[in-house]
């Protein structure tokens, strides 16, 4: 191998490097984006979990609506409030009220209460059990208890009681909407706190059908209906709905009377209070299969 | 051994590729003839029955029906009326069991226990004169919906798009169900009313040409067939097809009679034939010339729980526990399904009534109780399935992709929407999966997702 060969290869590589540098200058000035430096640094400190409860994208597309002013750091269900306020100091705005909103769960019937008409055998998901027969229980509306919710939080605020039923820890709950689209019963929403009032049941039957499926479930008696002023709860299709645009009226007298303790007054601590006419349910074991649920009809 | 091979390439010809054998378990049924059920005390009959818009109620609670009379309008085009199954007062509309599990709208109506019951509802008229598009209102005025299982409204199928042509109708005469004899016996019974239905639903489509496929395990079908159709006007053939499971679906059957295949996402009208089942045919071709609406149809109540199975002409809307008590049900039942064992639902309460789309009931004996359960195994991709498929997916990766939650991929890269749940892959899976069930979730779970996409899209434009 001669010295020139080598000197040619060296030159060619050289001139390439060069070519290719000033190529990559060029690039550079002519399809230079300007970038905001603190859509980065908002979301270095934003939890980034891409939960989306915000109603964007993720924590980045958060960070950009707030650079560009279209939502206050409050709209972050999942930030504490310090660090809302550390955004809101650096980005100079207001941090913006947001109240603070808890996934809730339409249903009370457990093992322990809600009867079951035939045994699901098969995967072992409520959106699985849903389409055999409606899983099996009683009620067509009530909860399956095997777990979608659970799996799909990603915030590990739901929790299987020991009766099958979801509880929500409020504390931890951010209200990202996940378990809202889980559930093949559609039982979860959104409230606010402020909420108090709560209907724990989607029954649409008729009182002695209600009764015959579930021990709490709303038997449509519309005691609620008429104690509560202003027509804050209603009766509608066998089943007692909160109007929630009357919320200031709501108070605990609506509960007063329910004999199955399905509408219930939940404090802004979380605590659940039922009525003091509501049965009283002691039953630990879950209820045998039976069809007699149903009515002969 | 040249001959054997001919005859084993004709034979082949004439069916589809893949497909499974599951054991029959025909003959507890196939030979007793159709018997009527007592009338229930009380029908329930729900709104939607059928595939598309439900039926809107034409009576008011405390109203006294007539059997034969409608008590529900179409709610559109893809829907279909329905008719009192028998003669008494309606007291009740509202909620009612259904198959599905859901609370459905639904008509209760008790029967008078004096009642005689006749039909007095329908006047004759001449169906040789109406044109086809008169023909289609008609066959919707009859609420006649496939019988087959689907429950589609057969108007539907009979009203070929504009730009689409129809050169064949195809007789499904498979009833490749296990369990299931109810096509079998209507075929031997009333080969009369396919016959008159055939000539109604041929000119409707503007066929030339009727093909019936029937199973070669039920030759005295294929003779009663062929001695009915030979006074049909068109050009008529009955073929015995090999016995294989799913050969009653759509896509396998114009695969086997026609050797042409339904595009993907597309309908049988696409290919130029029109496919219907001889218990939809019989009833078309019995209640058109009549007037009448459809309220009773041929059920098949067997299995092991039932002491005495058969072949039941029940009024629609009978409560299960009704049929099952009548058929001498043993109480030991683990489990009931409607449809076969194949592609039938399981049913969780003995209220639900019998729709338009149930073709059997099947009781089951086997021990279900804790610790019986088929186990579930890890995947070992032996392929079994993949041979098993009828429409040549690959329910294996679909299975996996299901574990995981993929559910968007499986649609877009598997051709999940192609599927029909007949059930052979779960049915071949040595590791037990429960494949089929994997994919309704799946199917579900896109519908939803797509809802969702649409309903955010909608808002979003408002907003």
């Amino acid at each position: 191998m001669s010295f020139s060969s080598i000197a040619i290869a060296g030159l060619v590589m050289f001139g390439l490097g060069v070519t290719l540098a000033v190529t990559l200058a060029v690039a550079h000035r002519k399809f230079y984006v300007y970038e905001d430096p603190r859509i980065d640094e908002i979301e270095e400190m934003l939890p980034r979990n891409n939960c989306g409860a915000c109603g964007t994208g993720g924590c980045r597309a958060f960070a950009e609506a707030l650079v560009s002013g279209k939502l206050t750091p409050g709209s972050c269900t999942v930030s504490t409030p310090e660090i809302k306020e550390a955004i809101a100091a650096h980005l100079g705005v207001d941090v913006g009220a947001q109240e603070k909103r808890v996934a809730r769960l339409a249903c009370a019937g457990g093992r322990n209460v809600a009867w079951v008409r035939g045994r699901y055998a098969g995967v072992e998901s409520c959106r699985a059990a849903a389409l055999i027969a409606g899983g099996g229980k009683g009620c067509a509306w009530g909860c399956l208890g095997l777990g979608d919710c659970q799996r799909a939080c990603d915030f590990n605020a739901i929790t299987m009681n020991v009766h099958g039923l979801p509880v929500v820890n409020d504390e931890r709950c951010t209200a990202c909407n996940a378990c809202v689209e889980e559930c093949p019963r559609d039982l979860f929403s959104l409230q606010p706190v402020s909420h108090h009032l709560w209907v724990a049941c989607k029954n649409q039957a008729p009182e002695d059908q209600a009764k015959r499926e579930c021990e709490v479930a709303c038997v449509a008696c519309g005691r609620c209906e008429a104690d509560s002023p202003g027509g804050v709860v209603m009766v509608v299709n066998h089943l007692a709905v909160v109007d929630y645009s009357k919320n200031l009226l709501a108070s605990k007298v609506a509960i007063q009377r329910c004999p199955t303790g399905a509408i219930v007054w939940i404090e802004e601590s979380g605590e659940i209070m039922k009525g003091p006419e509501a049965k009283k349910v002691t039953r630990k074991s879950p209820l045998p299969i039976a069809q007699e649920t149903v009515a002969r009809m | 051994m040249k001959k054997v091979a001919v005859n084993l390439l004709k034979k082949e010809k004439r069916t589809f590729a893949h497909g499974v054998h599951p054991p029959e378990c025909k003959e507890a049924t196939a030979g007793r003839p159709i018997r009527r059920l007592a009338f229930p005390p009380q029908v329930i009959v729900p709104l939607q029955q059928h595939t598309g818009v439900p039926a809107v109620p034409v009576v008011r609670e405390g109203q006294e029906v007539v059997r034969g009379e409608p008590i529900a309008k179409a709610g559109g085009f893809v829907s279909v009326p329905m008719h009192a199954p028998v003669t008494g007062v309606v007291h009740y509309i509202g909620l009612g069991p259904s198959p599905t599990g859901a609370m459905t709208p639904s008509i209760f109506i008790k029967a008078y226990p004096g009642a005689t019951q006749e039909i007095l509802y329908g006047a004759p008229r001449e169906i040789d004169r109406m044109t086809p598009e008169e023909l289609v209102l008609a066959v919707q005025d009859t609420g006649m919906v496939g019988l087959g299982g689907a429950a589609f409204p057969t108007h539907v199928k009979l009203a070929v798009p504009k730009g689409k042509q129809v050169d064949t109708l195809i007789i499904n005469g498979c009833e490749c169900e296990p369990y299931l004899t109810t096509d079998h016996r209507v075929m031997i019974e009333r080969a009369e009313d396919i016959l008159a239905g055939v000539v109604v639903a041929a000119r409707a489509v503007g066929a030339q040409r009727v093909i019936a496929g029937v199973e070669d395990n039920k030759p005295d079908a294929v003779e009663a067939l062929k001695s009915a159709l030979t006074r049909c006007p068109l050009q008529t053939e009955v073929i015995p097809l090999p016995t294989k499971y799913p050969q009653g679906a759509e896509k396998m059957l114009t695969k086997a009679l026609l050797g042409r295949e339904v595009p993907s996402g597309g309908l049988p009208v696409d290919i130029g034939t029109v496919i219907m089942n001889v218990a939809t045919l019989a009833q078309i071709g019995d209640l058109l010339p009549k007037h009448q609406g459809l309220i009773e149809r041929v059920v098949t109540i067997t299995g092991p729980g039932v002491l005495k199975p058969g072949n039941y002409l029940m009024p629609l809307g009978t409560p299960l526990w009704f049929a099952l008590e009548y058929a001498g049900f043993t109480g030991k039942a683990n489990q009931v399904v409607f449809g076969g064992p194949m592609m039938g639902m399981a049913i969780s309460s003995l209220a639900t009534p019998i729709t338009k789309g149930v073709t059997g009931i099947v009781a089951f004996t086997e021990p279900v109780g804790d610790g019986a359960e088929r186990p579930v195994y890890p995947c070992i991709k032996c392929g079994s399935c993949v041979d098993a498929c009828p429409i040549h997916l690959n329910p294996s990766r679909l299975g996996l992709l299901a574990r995981k939650g993929q559910y968007q991929a499986m649609e877009e890269e598997f051709h999940l929407n192609d599927c029909f749940e007949c059930g052979c892959c779960s049915f071949v899976c040595p590791s037990g999966i429960p494949l089929v069930h994997y994919f309704r979730v799946a199917k579900t779970a896109n519908r939803q997702r797509r809802a969702r996409e649409k309903a955010a899209a909608s808002s979003g434009g408002n907003s």
